[in-house]
């Protein structure tokens, strides 16, 4: 039997100066808790209780594409530039969290390097997503030689509102993969955090409430992803799903299955990186998965194309 | 229904009528919270030289015509070092220098531009004579958008050119003119330091401040030594710049007269060069067109930036069943033009940039005259101190007239009629220029069939004068080759393949 | 019977954004407050206006701030047809007029009949001027004429009070409608034209107010009439007010910056009016505690 660790009257009122954060959902640029008053305990590596996280239902999905829908048409009209300048911000402000990022990932399994090479990469993409608002309708639109006296042009428009599965993975870097081309393409988002390693996912939250991005463009929930995709997935007023390769396939199929309901987009790509390749060669697969997430065809994929045609005449 | 005879007015509303003249009082911008210094030396390798009195030239505030600030007359050997210091930084730092991590140095120079703002703006104006408000609104945000716009293709210069690995050329030698300083400066430098090349940059004399402040930015940032080298001084400095034997490149913006002269004297090195270079643009306004709108367009055409603008719609080609109307509403809206000290936050117009160019606008303004035009100005006063010219309107002359063929750089509209959409295509197209355009009317296939015959790089319709780091900026004919903004901005940056460069 | 003029709305708002960067400081802003204040058509057009109600309004209207001598008096005061006789009989000597809602506001749904015994009622009570509303629906389906008559029939009963017509712009759907609205009014005898009846969203708005002064500088162009203007609701604050008066000097011309020819129809406006004027004066900003709220 293990001896009971004592410890002496000063070192447990340490303990209590520091004041442990309560992890809520973000909704509507605020942060509510789930309706259902459920939660689940996130523990670290060593088994320790970091946070209770809500477990989240089917209302709080409705709440968060409400929200989402609300947002998507003002997050669409503002200029490319504009667009432009919110995202950068965002890496401005998660740059000097940098630390309250690596501890946390720590406590969830990272070593200090891959947790510091990580978010240097997710700044990295981040700044890499900004600078394409503006450049993805001059690479990929185009106006088209028709053979009558028209012009015609073809543009880029966002879809909508869009359902990410985040990765079942401590990374920020992959739920950012999902994210970031949605946001250049002008959609609304509503994402599920990794059910294992919610904690990047709200803190990244926080982020998003300080830097300049509208309230309801972007919202994280977290919870069950049985509990939640089926609600997302039928949702008739959620344009597109995107999701990682790993999600498990019968919840895949599901999302493929109820798109037919409205003729959701469905796509999934790979975004995550497992943590023993992380922690064993963080250089060479950190750069790997940021290379391969720097992709502007996952913009391609989250917008539509409208083409219009126009006489040419005196 | 008739109409109702209405010439007894109300009359048990009773309020005694006191007609007041209003006019606005002085807004002067605050200069308090500026800083420059009184002489300054050469930007070479990441560190200003060392003012000399002895090979310095002063730079005039237009506002008064006292001298606001001495800066150096880079020569021979300051060009030399310049160029070297670039060449060594393309070898070396800049050189392997990931995309990424050009694009987030270009990411700092426009944010820092945009903490920076108001210094710049107030610096700009006094530096150059352009209204705060100009500078302000316009100026100083453009140049910022547009490193932030060339700091996004830094890392992404396949997507411009499928199928190819652009390459930069080198060191670029870059000479910019007076008329938008910091916003040429940006133009030029953005692309180049986006795809990979090291600069040396000429501003034009009369305005050296703004780019100088701009060398202070990039300390701060830290840029590596010798990516931008800043040599200041006239035609002289240009020219040793223009024969420096180890650019490779040249961007060279301002008249077609120097733009010729610089082409001929690279004729036997087959150097990549872009010009940028003068216009004479029409603004074909049709019957159908919104009109109060387009005499708006009007002013911002030809009256903004006292009209130091190549692509100014300088020509007025008004169908004729408009006319009249049109001149008239442009008169009445022209005597709300403010023209007046350009740190005033009302001024429209401020001073033009300096004593010559002034004296030019006017001797054009004689030979119209003298060939028959009738001139209208607008009538408010005019500051009695330092360079001002009131917005002027130039009736009765005609396509042979020398106001109209030639360009004047200053707020002088000419006004011509056309009566088909055919004529009015042809008198805008016939002048050796080529730069921009401008087309109102309220029927889109007209703007599309009208635009696609008229030989101009820029048409702008129902709008004029609008600049955006995404839009391809350029000439047709003697206005120039390439272009600047958009994935077009990028060709004249990089090489593609054994041929070399796309110009 | 009315041409469509073509309007570009992207030019509109950049001449709108133009003019809004004047910068109106020192004896020139004075000069504009001093005016807003003139201008104004102090207005309470609510369902529960009581007596009580209406007579606070007229008493701000007489008294719009004790502590500074020489305040200037507003022009009107604006209330429903049943209180203008109240308002009427608390004003009379003095050099405010009574305006009047009439003709079914704000819907102005109802027969032709009933809004001209409406009108003919306010009349009756004293009110010095009526603000009268168009037919939307009838505007918006292509009936020119009968818009026209109406307002031509309803200037006829109106006797020798000044009548406005409220165009509500916000229905109108577009910057082309608001302009044919208000060469249709004008033709048809209006005095002022009107924007809105401040009981929908939106209200007056920069973009709309200067289609509506081009189209009376054109009119009085080609007629040698000179019509009025009033925008009305949304205006809140001086800095609003001023743009207002800076858009309708450099459109008009300073014969315009007058109460004959140039109201604001508000409420809220008068104490931030009175408020600017205060700190101009002594150079703090002021706290709305010491400003009546009647």
């Amino acid at each position: 039997m293990a001896k009971k660790q004592t410890n002496d009257d000063t070192s447990q009122i340490n303990t209590m100066n520091s004041i442990p954060k309560t992890y809520k959902n973000y909704i509507n640029g605020e942060f509510p808790r789930t309706e259902s008053g459920r939660y689940y305990s996130v523990e670290a590596l060593d088994g320790k209780h970091i946070a209770n996280v809500g477990l989240s239902t089917r209302k709080d999905v409705r709440n968060a594409v409400q929200a989402a829908r609300k947002a998507q048409a003002s997050w669409a009209n503002k200029t490319a530039y504009n667009r432009g300048q919110i995202i950068y911000r965002i890496a401005e402000i998660l740059s000097g969290r940098r630390e309250q990022f690596t501890n946390e990932m720590v406590l969830l399994g990272y070593s200090k390097e891959a947790a510091e090479l990580e978010i240097n990469a997710c700044i990295e993409l981040i700044v890499y997503f900004a600078g394409w608002t503006d450049k993805i309708g001059q690479v990929f639109g185009s106006v088209n030689p028709v053979a009558s006296d028209h012009f015609n042009f073809s543009r880029q428009e966002p879809v909508g509102v869009v359902g990410i599965i985040s990765p079942e993975t401590p990374s920020l870097l992959g739920m950012l993969g999902l994210l970031l081309p949605n946001m250049v393409a002008g959609n609304s988002q509503v994402i599920i955090a990794s059910k294992q390693f919610p904690l990047p996912s709200c803190t990244f939250a926080e982020v998003l409430a300080t830097s300049d991005v509208p309230a309801g463009t972007v919202n994280i929930i977290t919870g069950l992803k049985s509990e939640l995709i089926p609600p997302i997935s039928k949702h008739m007023d959620v344009d597109v799903l995107v999701g990682d390769c790993s999600l498990d396939s019968e919840l895949r199929v599901m999302c493929e299955l109820e798109s037919a309901s409205n003729m959701k987009k469905v796509y999934f790509w790979e975004s995550f990186n497992s943590l023993e390749e992380l922690n064993s060669s963080p250089n060479e697969t950190i750069s790997t998965c940021l290379h391969s997430l720097k992709d502007p065809y996952h913009i391609l994929h989250v917008q539509e194309v409208k083409t219009t045609w126009h006489p040419i005449s005196e | 229904m008739s109409e109702k005879n209405l010439s007894d007015q109300s009359t048990r509303s009773n309020q005694a009528s006191i007609s007041i003249d209003w006019s606005y009082a002085n807004a002067p911008e605050s200069t308090s919270h500026v800083t420059f210094s009184k002489h300054y030396g050469l930007f070479i390798d990441g560190s200003f030289t060392e003012y000399n009195e002895n090979q310095s030239f002063e730079s005039i505030n237009p506002t008064n015509g006292e001298s606001l600030y001495r800066c150096t007359e880079a020569n021979k050997s300051d060009v030399d070092a310049a160029v070297t210091a670039a060449r060594k930084a393309f070898k070396g730092t800049w050189g392997t220098t990931s995309g990424t991590q050009r694009s987030h140095y270009l990411y700092r120079i426009a944010r820092m531009l945009q903490e920076r703002a108001r210094e710049f703006a107030v610096l700009e104006s006094m530096d150059g004579g352009k209204p705060i408000r100009e500078s302000r609104d316009i100026d100083i945000p453009l140049a910022a958008a547009y490193f932030f716009y060339y700091a996004g293709w830094a890392d992404k210069l396949a997507y411009a050119f499928p199928g190819k690995s652009p390459k930069p050329l080198g060191v670029c030698a870059q000479i910019i003119p007076w008329n938008f300083p910091l916003l040429m400066l940006a133009w030029k430098i953005a692309p180049a330091l986006a795809c990979g090349n090291t600069v040396v940059l000429k501003p034009a004399e009369t305005t050296s401040l703004t780019a100088l402040k701009f060398c202070e930015l990039l300390q701060d940032i830290g840029l590596p030594d010798g990516v931008v080298n800043i040599i200041t001084g006239a035609a002289k400095t240009g020219e040793y710049l223009v024969q420096h034997p180890d650019i490779d490149k040249i961007a060279f913006t301002g008249s077609t007269g120097v733009g010729k002269v610089i082409q001929q004297s690279i004729a036997e090195r087959q150097l990549p060069a872009t010009f940028e270079l003068g216009g004479k643009g029409a603004f074909i306004l049709f019957d159908d067109a919104a009109l109060n709108e387009a005499v708006e367009g009007i002013v911002n055409a030809i009256f903004f930036n006292q009209g130091h603008v190549c692509c100014a719609g300088s020509r007025l080609l008004v169908q004729e069943g408009v006319a009249e109307k049109v001149i008239d509403l442009l008169k009445k809206r022209m005597q709300h033009l403010i023209v007046g000290d350009p740190l005033d936050k009302n001024t429209d117009i401020g001073a033009v940039n300096s004593k010559e160019q002034l004296e030019t606008i006017q001797r054009y303004v004689n030979t119209g005259i003298q060939e028959g035009a009738s001139c209208f100005e607008c009538s408010g006063p005019l500051p009695t101190s330092g360079y001002y010219f009131p917005p002027t309107i130039l009736t009765g002359v005609s396509q042979s007239s020398t106001v109209v063929q030639e360009e004047i750089f200053g707020p002088v509209l000419t006004i011509q009629t056309f009566r088909t959409t055919d004529e009015a295509i042809e008198k805008a197209n016939n002048t050796p220029y080529g730069l921009a355009n401008g087309i109102w009317t309220d029927k889109g296939s007209k703007i599309f069939y009208v635009g696609s015959k008229l030989k101009s790089g820029v048409v702008w319709s129902n709008t004029y004068n609008k600049f955006d780091p995404t839009s391809p900026f350029g000439g047709f004919k003697e206005s120039g080759k390439g272009r600047e903004g958009g994935i077009s901005g990028l060709h004249a940056y990089v090489k593609l393949d054994h041929n070399g460069g796309m110009y | 019977m009315i041409d469509r003029i073509p309007i570009d709305a992207v030019g509109i708002q950049e001449r709108v954004a133009r003019i809004c960067t004047r910068s109106i400081k020192k004896e020139s802003k004075l000069q504009a407050l001093d005016l807003a204040l003139r201008m104004m058509d102090l207005t309470t057009l609510e369902g529960s206006d009581s007596e009580g109600k209406v007579r606070q309004l007229c008493n701000k209207a007489l008294h719009p701030y004790t502590e500074l001598p020489n305040i200037p008096s507003v022009a009107a005061v604006c209330v429903y047809p049943n209180r203008v006789a109240l308002a009427k009989s608390i004003l009379k000597n003095s050099s405010i007029s009574i305006a009047s809602v009439a003709t079914a506001f704000p819907s102005g749904m109802s027969s032709l009949q009933i809004k001209l015994d409406d009108v003919k009622f306010a009349v009756s009570e004293g009110a010095d001027e009526i603000d009268m509303v168009i037919s939307r629906g009838a505007f918006l389906s292509g009936e020119y004429a009968k818009v026209y008559d109406e307002i031509a029939l309803i200037k006829e009963v109106c006797g020798t009070a000044h009548l406005k017509v409220i165009l509500e712009t916000g229905e109108l759907g577009s910057l082309e409608n608001v302009r044919m609205a208000s060469d249709l009014a004008m033709k048809a005898g209006a005095d002022f034209i009107k924007t809105s009846t401040g009981k929908i969203s939106p209200a007056a708005t920069m973009p709309v107010v200067l289609v509506m002064l081009q189209a009376i500088r054109d009119f009085h162009e080609t007629t040698g009439r000179k019509i009025g203007m009033k925008p009305a609701g949304g205006i809140r604050s001086s800095k609003q007010a001023i743009q207002y008066l800076v858009m309708v000097k450099e459109t008009l011309g300073n014969d315009w910056l007058d109460p004959s020819l140039f109201r604001f129809g508000a409420s809220s406006l008068a104490n931030d009016v009175l408020m600017q004027w205060v700190k101009e004066k002594t150079g703090r900003y002021q706290s709305l505690n010491y400003f009546s709220n009647d």
